[in-house]
């Protein structure tokens, strides 16, 4: 089965964050794949073990943002494709979904496309229903679990989660998917896929590439800052035992109006 | 301008999620500052009791769409509705709660009705030319303001960030009814079964958390069966912490949290877990115990209102956040906490 996963670099999680002239800086944290994604590529890697094929990663970002794709890659990612093109730039998710739904299409399409749940930096989880919608595909979220998979008659059976439980569903393919992280933990990538990646070519794609004008964007982002920080006063709860400690501890509590 | 505003009703079955009604009450306010209306939008099977809240909630108007196509959540056949309704109406603004449904219905209404999104936005002004939303992005480490320049604007808000409005039992009407012409066949997902979740207090709508991180092992007082191994027996005692932690929570009515060095270690499940790669949550008391305080679990919880910090350690970065401090080790100071409450709140 051929499945396409789609990644995307961001600052480390650990990373503090700080504006500077209305321009987002991470300091000197490094730039990782997006830890969500992490579970796609495990996902699809396993998939394609049990049922043959491959794995394409996909990335759209500025020219050499190639963190999450080299990552993708060392993995064991089969191939790699990246989507850059300056007229992206504050491009809003519709416009990102309809970029990244016309690479899933010049790449030939595929059984399944996978995405993250979110992203740690723009935490929209707005992609995988918005490629769907252009696609035309079934889009199923949040999946935890691939109860069985049939490329052949273009079936598939996932696990998916809701606010009120978890729910079976059977969809056809193609589907476009996002897992989380309860599916399980994502491997390392080996010392060989670590070599194999830093080699690793993979072309680069413009908005000519794809057949596409500079998508309009809705959306726009006039301010970003920092939030104001709450002037915390601790205090820090006397008392001799455990006991005097939780019996101060909730007077103050009752008093504050927590209650 | 006078503007009319439709808000989405997200409901499983019946049982409507309770940040839809923030939702509605959000598009009543904006509504009524331009002298227009707001409309509450229900979709699914067998909706009197809901439609009939969205107006004691306050909806002039209630769309509805009734059928056993959209019984279950499909989001395709729910979107072809959506948009449906939207054109039906023509709405300036759309709003979503921000819940697993509502998020992923929301994105689809963007690009089906060629417009943008603004998603899980804690602040609204509306008092200028255009709607100004506030998000958090990087799990809250930042604030970012957005503004959707197409129509109709589609908006999710953030589940206990805006209030409810107060229901009116005296107030009812006629919802109008939509057409739903959905061929079945055309629809490629079937649900199979599902299992639905018996426990407790969902993270994003709980007003109290108590939270466990890798503390919650680390009781020197217990005596862990000989036959486990090292391994089991971390999780072992992990477990009794974790008891501590909701029998508290179970006094309080609140929900259990849990940092990701914990969720991790598989101490508990990952639903629990708060922090920038699980639930970004802001009740009105978060109580952390045995929990040091990541730059990424501080993310996920500093919006709190008031922050309890219970912790052996006292360099752990979670108190310059905590209103309170305890330090202690919270297996010693949890259970007179639970009873000195419990004794309080039956009092």
């Amino acid at each position: 089965m051929k499945i396409i996963v789609c990644v995307k670099q961001v600052p480390d999680t650990a990373a503090t964050m700080t504006v500077e002239d209305g321009v987002i800086n991470w300091g000197d944290a490094p730039l990782i794949i997006n830890p969500w994604d992490e579970y796609a590529v495990e996902a699809a890697l396993n998939l394609t073990a049990d049922q043959g094929g491959e794995v394409t990663a996909l990335c759209l970002g500025k020219e050499g943002e190639t963190e999450a794709i080299k990552h993708a890659l060392a993995m064991g990612v089969d191939t790699a494709v990246m989507v850059s093109d300056p007229d992206l730039k504050g491009a809003d998710n519709v416009a990102v979904s309809k970029v990244l739904a016309a690479a899933i299409e010049k790449i030939g399409g595929a059984d399944l496309a996978l995405f993250g749940q979110q992203s740690v930096d723009s935490d929209t989880g707005l992609l995988p229903p918005q490629v769907a919608r252009y696609l035309g595909w079934p889009s199923l979220t949040l999946v935890s679990s691939f109860e069985s998979v049939d490329p052949g008659v273009g079936k598939i059976r996932v696990l998916r989660t809701m606010e009120e439980g978890g729910q079976v569903v059977d969809s056809a393919l193609p589907a476009v998917i996002s897992v989380s992280k309860d599916y399980g933990e994502p491997r390392y990538p080996s010392f060989m896929g670590i070599r194999k990646a830093s080699k690793a070519e993979f072309p680069v794609w413009s908005l000519a590439d794809l057949d596409l004008e500079a998508p309009s964007s809705s959306v726009s982002w006039p301010e970003v800052r920092e939030p104001a920080q709450k002037e915390i006063i601790t205090e820090i709860i006397a008392g001799d035992s455990p006991e005097e400690k939780a019996k101060s501890l909730v007077e103050k509590m009752i008093a504050e109006k927590v209650l | 301008m006078t503007k009319k505003i439709l808000a989405y009703i997200d409901h499983f079955h019946g049982k409507v999620q309770p940040s839809s009604w923030e939702a509605l009450g959000v598009a009543k306010e904006m509504a009524a500052d331009s002298g227009g209306e707001a409309a509450a939008l229900v979709l699914g099977e067998g909706l009197e009791k809901v439609a009939a809240s969205a107006f004691q909630y306050g909806a002039d108007q209630v769309l509805v769409a009734d059928d056993p196509i959209l019984k279950d959540f499909r989001p395709e056949p729910l979107a072809d509705m959506v948009k449906q309704a939207a054109e039906k109406y023509e709405p300036d603004v759309i709003i979503f709660p921000t819940t697993t449904r509502g998020r992923i219905l929301a994105a689809m209404a963007a690009v089906d009705l060629d417009s943008g999104v603004m998603v899980d936005v804690i602040d609204l002004d509306w008092s200028g030319d255009q709607i100004v939303a506030t998000r958090p992005i990087y799990a809250g480490k930042l604030l970012a303001k957005l503004v959707c320049s197409t129509k109709p604007q589609v908006i999710t808000i953030r589940t206990r960030a805006f209030a409810k409005p107060e229901p009116d039992p005296g107030r009812s009407g006629t919802p109008i009814q939509l057409e739903v012409s959905l061929d079945p066949d055309g629809i490629s997902t079937s649900i199979a079964s599902m299992e639905e979740k018996t426990e407790g207090v969902s993270l994003n709508d709980a007003v109290v958390i108590v939270s466990g991180g890798r503390g919650v092992a680390l009781n020197p007082c217990l005596d862990p069966p000989d036959d486990l191994s090292e391994a089991d027996t971390e999780i072992w005692k992990a477990k009794k912490g974790f008891e501590l932690i909701e029998d508290l929570a179970g006094t309080l009515g609140a929900a259990v949290g849990a940092s990701r060095a914990s969720v991790d270690a598989g101490y508990i499940d990952y639903d629990h877990q708060v922090g920038q790669t699980g639930k970004v949550v802001s009740p009105d008391l978060y109580i952390a115990c045995g929990i040091s305080g990541a730059i990424q679990h501080l993310a996920g919880m500093r919006s709190s209102k008031v922050i309890v910090a219970i912790n052996k350690d006292p360099d752990a970065p979670i108190f310059k956040f905590a209103r309170f401090g305890v330090v202690d080790d919270m297996h010693a100071v949890l259970p007179p906490l639970t009873a000195e409450l419990k004794a309080y709140l039956e009092s």
